[in-house]
C-alpha cells in the first residue's frame, strides 16, 4: 500500500461534537485507521471508465405534488424537547 | 496601484411552492412559531424526504431562462455541520451534480456597454429554521418554520467588477425571478439573500488575490455598501504590505462594515456525501419541453417589444419592461386604451410620482390599470382636457371610484357644445373690448388672453383648440 491517509482524530471529534478522552481518542484513532486501511485497499481497483453511483437501488426519485398535506401541532412534537417556550424551541445562546 | 475588484455571488432564491421542498408542510410566511415544521422538517427518526415536483420545475425553468443545461440526472448531497437551526444535523442539498449546469445573464448598463456574467450552476436545497437571539435571557430560541423551504442556489462566475455591477447583477435576478413566477422577490422577509465572494488584484493581472466571503445580506443597498467596505478594506491591507487572510465575514449596516465571522482556522468541512435517503433525481426531456413551453416572455424580449411593437422609446421601453408588476400594469392599461405613449407617460408620470411621494409599490396602487386606461381613453376621444385629466387622477387616488361616474360627478366633461361655449365667448368679448381691438389690429398674443377668460369661466372645461376656432370666426 502507498501513502497511508492520516486521521486527526480531535478534528473529527470537534466537527461530529463529541468530547473524546485520551484514550478514547487513541481507541478511536486505531479503529479509523482499519476502516482507512479498507478503504485504501477498495482504491486500488481499476474503477477507470465505471459510472460512480449515488445509490445502491437501480431507481430513481419519486417527485410529490406540490400540495400542503400536514397539520402541524407544534405541542406534539414538543414532548420531545427538553426545553421549549412559547412555542420556540430553547438551546443555549448562540452567539453570532 | 490600480486595483481591480473581483467579485462572485451566490445567491438564495426561496422558491414559491406552497409545501416544502422534502415534506407537505406548508411554507407560508408569518405562522407562529414551528406551526408549520413537520416531522421531516424537525428531522424525526423514521421519516423519510420526499421531492417536491414543482421546486424541481422551478430550478429547470430559471435553467432554461438563463440558456444553462438542464442535468437530467442530479443528485442530493448531504452537507453536515451543527448548528441548532438545522435538527438534522446535515442540510439536504446539491454539491456534484446539480440539476442547473452553467449558464449566463447579460447584465444591463447604463452606459449600454453590457456585460456578460457566467452563472457557475444552480442547485436545489432546503432552506434551515431561524434562530431568535433577543427573545429569552442566556437562550436562544429556535423557529423551525423555515426549515426545508425550498432554495435555489444561483452561484455566479467572479464576472463582476464593481460593487454597483453587483448590486445591478442582483437586482436583475430579483427582477428574473420574479418574472418567471418562482419566487415573490420579498426581500424584507428573506426571500432571496446573498452572499459575496471578493477579491482585488493589481489592474491587469490575471490571477485572483485571496477572497473572503461576507454572509447572508439581504437588500440592493446593503449588497453594494458591504462590498465597497470590503473592496477597501482589501485594498488598505495589500497597500500596507498585508496579506488578506480567507475567511467569512458579515456587515453590520448599523457601522457599514464588514467583521469577521469565522476565520480560517474554523473553516467549514462539510463531508458532503450522497443522501441515502433519496434516490437520484432523473428528469425527462419532455419533462423540460413542457417547463420550456410555460415560460413567459423575459425583460429583455419584451423591452425589445415595446422599442419595436409600440414604438416607445428605448428609456422608456427599459423603465417598463424592468420589474414584472410595472410591465403587467403597463399592458393592462394598454389593453384598455391602446395608445402607448399615453399609458407610458401616466405611468411614469403622475402614477410612479404619486406612488414615490407614498412610497408604495405598484401592486399597492391605489389606481387600477381599468382606472388609469379607462381615464386615458376619455383623454383620447375629447371627454376630458389634459388638465381635467390630472384633476381625476387625483380624485381616483384619494377617492377611488368607477372614472366615468366620478367625470360625471366632478363635473370635469370638456365643454363641446358649441352653443353654450359661444355664449361663453361673445360675454367676455363684449366684456373686453380694448383686446378685441387688438386682436383686430394683427396682436396675436391677446388671442390667449381669451382662451385664457374661457378655460377659467370654464373652469377648464372648454376644448381649447375649439375655443380658439371660435373666436378666430367671431372677429
Amino acid at each position: 500500500m502507498s501513502n497511508k491517509s492520516s486521521i486527526n482524530v480531535p478534528h473529527l471529534a470537534r466537527l461530529a461534537r463529541l468530547s473524546l478522552s485520551a484514550e478514547e481518542i487513541s481507541a478511536a484513532t486505531e479503529d479509523l485507521q482499519q476502516i482507512v486501511d479498507m478503504i485504501d485497499q477498495m482504491q486500488s481497483v481499476d474503477t477507470n471508465g465505471i459510472e460512480p453511483m449515488a445509490h445502491p437501488l437501480d431507481s430513481t426519485q419519486r417527485l410529490r405534488q406540490d400540495i400542503v398535506t400536514e397539520q402541524v401541532n407544534p405541542d406534539n412534537f414538543q414532548k420531545h424537547a427538553p426545553a421549549t417556550e412559547d412555542h420556540f424551541y430553547l438551546v443555549p445562546r448562540v452567539v453570532e | 496601484m490600480q486595483w481591480e475588484p473581483v467579485i462572485g455571488l451566490e445567491l438564495h432564491v426561496q422558491l414559491a411552492t406552497s409545501s416544502k421542498i422534502f415534506s407537505g408542510a406548508s411554507t407560508a410566511f408569518g405562522a407562529a412559531p414551528n406551526e408549520q415544521a413537520c416531522a421531516v422538517d424537525l428531522g424525526l427518526p423514521g421519516v423519510l424526504p420526499v421531492l417536491n415536483e414543482n421546486a424541481v420545475k422551478m430550478a429547470v425553468k430559471f435553467g432554461l431562462a438563463i440558456g444553462a443545461q438542464i442535468n437530467l440526472h442530479s443528485i442530493f448531497d448531504r452537507k453536515n455541520y451543527f448548528y441548532p437551526d438545522l435538527p438534522k444535523g446535515y442540510q439536504i442539498s446539491q454539491f456534484e451534480t446539480p440539476i442547473v449546469g452553467a449558464g449566463s445573464i447579460t447584465l444591463e448598463q447604463e452606459d449600454g456597454n453590457n456585460l456578460r456574467i457566467g452563472i457557475t450552476r444552480a442547485h436545489l436545497e432546503e432552506d434551515a429554521g431561524k434562530s431568535i437571539h433577543d427573545l429569552f435571557p442566556n437562550q436562544t430560541g429556535i423557529d423551525l418554520n423555515r426549515t426545508g423551504t425550498p432554495l435555489l442556489e444561483i452561484v455566479s462566475e467572479p464576472d463582476l467588477r464593481s460593487a454597483k455591477q453587483a448590486a445591478d447583477y442582483f437586482r436583475q435576478m430579483h427582477n428574473l425571478v420574479r418574472y418567471l413566477k418562482i419566487c415573490d422577490g420579498n426581500l424584507a422577509q428573506g426571500s432571496m439573500r446573498c452572499d459575496a465572494n471578493v477579491s482585488v488584484r493589481p489592474s491587469g493581472s490575471t490571477t485572483l488575490g485571496e477572497r473572503t466571503e461576507i454572509k447572508n445580506i439581504n437588500s440592493f443597498r446593503f449588497v453594494e455598501r458591504a462590498i465597497r467596505f470590503e473592496i477597501d478594506r482589501h485594498i488598505d491591507i495589500l497597500e500596507g504590505g498585508g496579506t488578506v487572510e480567507r475567511e467569512t465575514r458579515q456587515y453590520d449596516p448599523d457601522r457599514d462594515e464588514t467583521r469577521v465571522m469565522r476565520g480560517k482556522e474554523m473553516s467549514e468541512d462539510y463531508r458532503y456525501f450522497p443522501d441515502p435517503d433519496l434516490l437520484p433525481l432523473q428528469i425527462s426531456q419532455t419533462f423540460v419541453d413542457a417547463v420550456a413551453a410555460e415560460l413567459p416572455e423575459l425583460p429583455e424580449a419584451r423591452r425589445h417589444r415595446y422599442e419595436e411593437a409600440l414604438g416607445l422609446t428605448a428609456y422608456d421601453a427599459r423603465w417598463l419592461s424592468n420589474d414584472p408588476d410595472v410591465a403587467e400594469f403597463f399592458e393592462a392599461v394598454l389593453n384598455i386604451c391602446n395608445n402607448a405613449k399615453q399609458s407610458a407617460n401616466w405611468i411614469m408620470g403622475a402614477l410612479s410620482g404619486y406612488l414615490n411621494k407614498a412610497d408604495l409599490g405598484i401592486d399597492q396602487s391605489p389606481v387600477s390599470p381599468e382606472q388609469v386606461g379607462t381615464l386615458i381613453a376619455r383623454l383620447d376621444d375629447g371627454t376630458l382636457s389634459s388638465k381635467t385629466a390630472k384633476t381625476l387622477f387625483d380624485h381616483l387616488c384619494s377617492q377611488g371610484g368607477e372614472v366615468d361616474e366620478a367625470i360625471e360627478v366632478l363635473g370635469l366633461k370638456q365643454l363641446n357644445d358649441t352653443g353654450e361655449l359661444s355664449g361663453i365667448i361673445d360675454q367676455i368679448l363684449a366684456d373686453n373690448p380694448d383686446q378685441v381691438a387688438q386682436l383686430k389690429a394683427g396682436k396675436e398674443k391677446v388671442l390667449g388672453f381669451f382662451v385664457g377668460q374661457v378655460m377659467k369661466q370654464t373652469q377648464g372645461k372648454a376644448n381649447p383648440k375649439q375655443v380658439n376656432e371660435l373666436i378666430r370666426e367671431k372677429i
